[in-house]
């Protein structure tokens, strides 16, 4: 264990950090948008970290433009094909927590997903 | 390439479009194409399982015929076609169980949008069952759990919009923790095929080097899918969700869904990382402390529920207990267990769930536990069908819930390690009386005869078994279904044993 690889691999180590930023707020917070940004929080964080995982220094993007078509030239594409498919399935994870918000905004008039609770367990149904 | 070797593809595909399908149809006709889905899909999902056991091996089919490092696969043996054909019998089963609280408890507008979810569900369940790929399981993981969702809050009533966004947030932050199980994996190995990945991963674990990062993922996806299948402390969502949806969801939830996110767990174990790399790894042991925990927490929980709906609930976290408990033992007979344990859980939970419905429905729409009082003569079916899940849930023999108790135990005495043996054997035991004390309790409850002022007073109706034709065929199908596997599990323990050894 040296810190020498924490510094070479800060991006990893960024990654991780705001993995556990957006994982304790949609774990911990109370108010329901917080929560969800959490959420992007956790997920653009896996983005981060897959983007730098894909990337090597010094070569571009594998867009084949000026007729390059050595291997060598271009970065690994496949992790940037899974942080397409994540944002996916992150933007429409978001919109559906997005509405079932709405849904609890308007019968309950609070984002206080434990005093929505409390009322439950008062009022029933 | 014989034509059966579609089916597998075609059964996800089918699915998979015919939910957009249901979104131009009415109600009626959702309902129809949906249940002509299933049986379709069951059909060729059989078709599929005689293949595999004709052939006695397991095939891969690559998609668009891109070969192995490049292409996504799916990858068919007989532990797949079996869970294939049986999540399709129970799915089945639970849509025709539900049908008259389908059409009460959702709106006449949105009945169609149920069956869309339904298929959606089916085709994501199949993907994880069938998948050979990683990053495909994580997307039909998500696809499962936004439809699961769907499925919960379409009965709109406050106490299923905050079970939906507890279940939501729970399971979007376990499939957080797979995707980074994944990506580390993914780092480290450089694959996302399974068979591959599983190559890397032994030359890692030959070499020695990567030992933290192996381990993390493991960890990482372990306890991810452990989170999204509701083993104990991550339970907090169950109960309502279970509780308060409508019939068929809360079945279809409890037998089904669960299960699939397990048995991915299983092909991760088997066929990702090398089920020696996880024995050592000690991932395992964590999994069996929370799931001795959970098997008695979830029992006591259920004991001190009053509301029926939700103590069959609480008692589904102490059955995920027994699974998790069955990996953590670290022996194939331990596997084993657990998988059948998945199948006889699934059998029995969703019995119990549509018997409930008919003994509260005779019972004035009642849930507590003192107005069940001799609802077993009320609704003669529905209690004889609820005895039978309460038997077999208790372990009695005969029926299902014995053989999964009896393979746990066996499997228990035959581990090696001794301190793992002695823990299994007691839980077991405790967890055993204290379902009896619960299940045994509410029996005696059903066939306590009611005095008649208050029958008369409370205008509880009786009702036969030909006034709801589809509920009672499902039922007895439940209980046919209990019996076979209660009775005849030497086949079916055969079967999961040969799945397995083509999984390694």
């Amino acid at each position: 264990m040296n810190l020498g690889n924490l510094f070479n691999n800060y991006g990893e180590a960024v990654a991780m950090i705001l993995f556990g930023i957006g994982f304790s707020n949609l774990l911990l917070q109370k108010n329901l948008i917080k929560k969800i940004i959490g959420l992007n929080i956790m997920d653009t964080a896996m983005y981060l970290f897959l983007a730098l995982k894909g990337f090597i220094g010094g070569r571009k993007a594998p867009i084949v433009t000026d007729g390059v078509q050595s291997v060598e030239a271009y970065i690994n594409p496949i992790p940037s094909g899974l942080v397409l498919t994540g944002i996916v399935v992150s933007v429409s994870v978001t919109a559906l927590m997005l509405s079932l918000t709405i849904r609890l905004y308007r019968r309950y008039h609070t984002l206080d997903l434990d005093e929505i609770s409390t009322r439950l367990r008062k009022e029933g149904l | 390439m014989a034509f059966v070797q579609n089916f597998p593809f075609m059964s996800i595909i089918l699915s998979l479009f015919s939910g957009p399908l249901c979104s131009i149809l009415s109600g009626r006709k959702a309902k129809w194409v949906n249940a002509a889905v299933i049986v379709i899909i069951g059909g060729m999902s059989a078709a599929v399982l005689g293949f595999v056991l004709g052939t006695g091996q397991e095939y891969v089919y690559t998609m668009g015929h891109f070969p192995a490092p490049w292409g996504n696969e799916i990858r068919v043996g007989v532990l797949e076609a079996v869970m294939a054909v049986f999540f399709c019998v129970i799915m089945l089963l639970c849509m025709l169980g539900g049908i008259r609280e389908r059409e009460e408890e959702i709106e006449d507008t949105k009945q169609n949008l149920y069956y869309i979810m339904v298929n959606l569900l089916l085709s994501s369940l199949l993907a994880l069952i069938y998948t050979n790929d990683l990053f495909t399981a994580y997307v039909f993981v998500e696809i499962n759990t936004i439809s699961a969702c769907g499925l919960i809050m379409i009965r709109q009533n406050g106490r299923t919009l905050v079970a939906a966004t507890r279940y939501m947030i729970m399971s979007l932050l376990g499939s957080g923790l797979l995707l980074l199980g994944i990506c580390f994996l993914y780092d480290l190995t450089g694959h996302l095929l399974m068979s591959n990945i599983r190559e890397q991963v032994a030359l890692i674990h030959a070499n020695g080097s990567y030992h933290i990062p192996l381990l993390v993922a493991v960890g990482l996806m372990s306890v991810g899918i452990a989170i999204k299948s509701a083993l104990y402390p991550f339970h907090s969502w169950l109960p309502d969700a279970y509780g308060y949806s409508t019939l068929s969801s809360a079945s279809i939830l409890s037998s089904l869904v669960s299960k699939g996110y397990i048995f991915l767990l299983v092909k991760i174990f088997y066929r990702v990382i090398g089920f020696d790399i996880v024995r050592d790894s000690k991932v395992i042991n964590v999994l069996f402390v929370f799931g001795i925990v959970g098997m008695i927490m979830g029992s006591v929980s259920a004991i001190k529920e009053s509301n029926i709906r939700r103590m069959i609930s609480y008692s589904s976290i102490a059955q995920i207990g027994y699974i998790y408990m069955g990996f953590g033992l670290g022996t194939t007979a331990g596997i084993v267990a657990s998988i059948y344990h998945i199948v006889s859980h699934a059998a029995t939970k969703a019995l119990l769930f549509v018997a409930a419905s008919g003994i509260t429905e005779v019972s004035g729409d009642s849930t507590d536990f003192f107005d069940l009082t001799g609802a077993g003569y009320r609704n003669k079916l529905s209690g004889i069908a609820f005895t039978v899940g309460s038997l077999s849930m208790v372990g009695i023999p005969v029926f299902s819930g014995f053989i999964s108790k009896l393979l746990f135990a066996q499997a228990g005495v035959g581990v090696e390690n001794t301190a793992k043996m002695l823990p299994t054997l007691i839980a077991l035991a405790i967890s055993t009386v204290l379902n009896a004390v619960y299940f045994m309790k509410t029996v005696i409850r059903l066939y306590t005869p009611e005095k008649k002022a208050v029958l008369e007073k409370k205008e509880f109706k009786q009702v036969k078994m030909t006034e709801e034709p589809a509920k009672s065929f499902a039922l007895i199908c439940f209980i046919v279904l209990n019996l076979f596997l209660g009775l005849s599990s030497e086949p079916i323990i055969r079967l999961i044993e040969n799945g397995l050894n083509m999984f390694a």
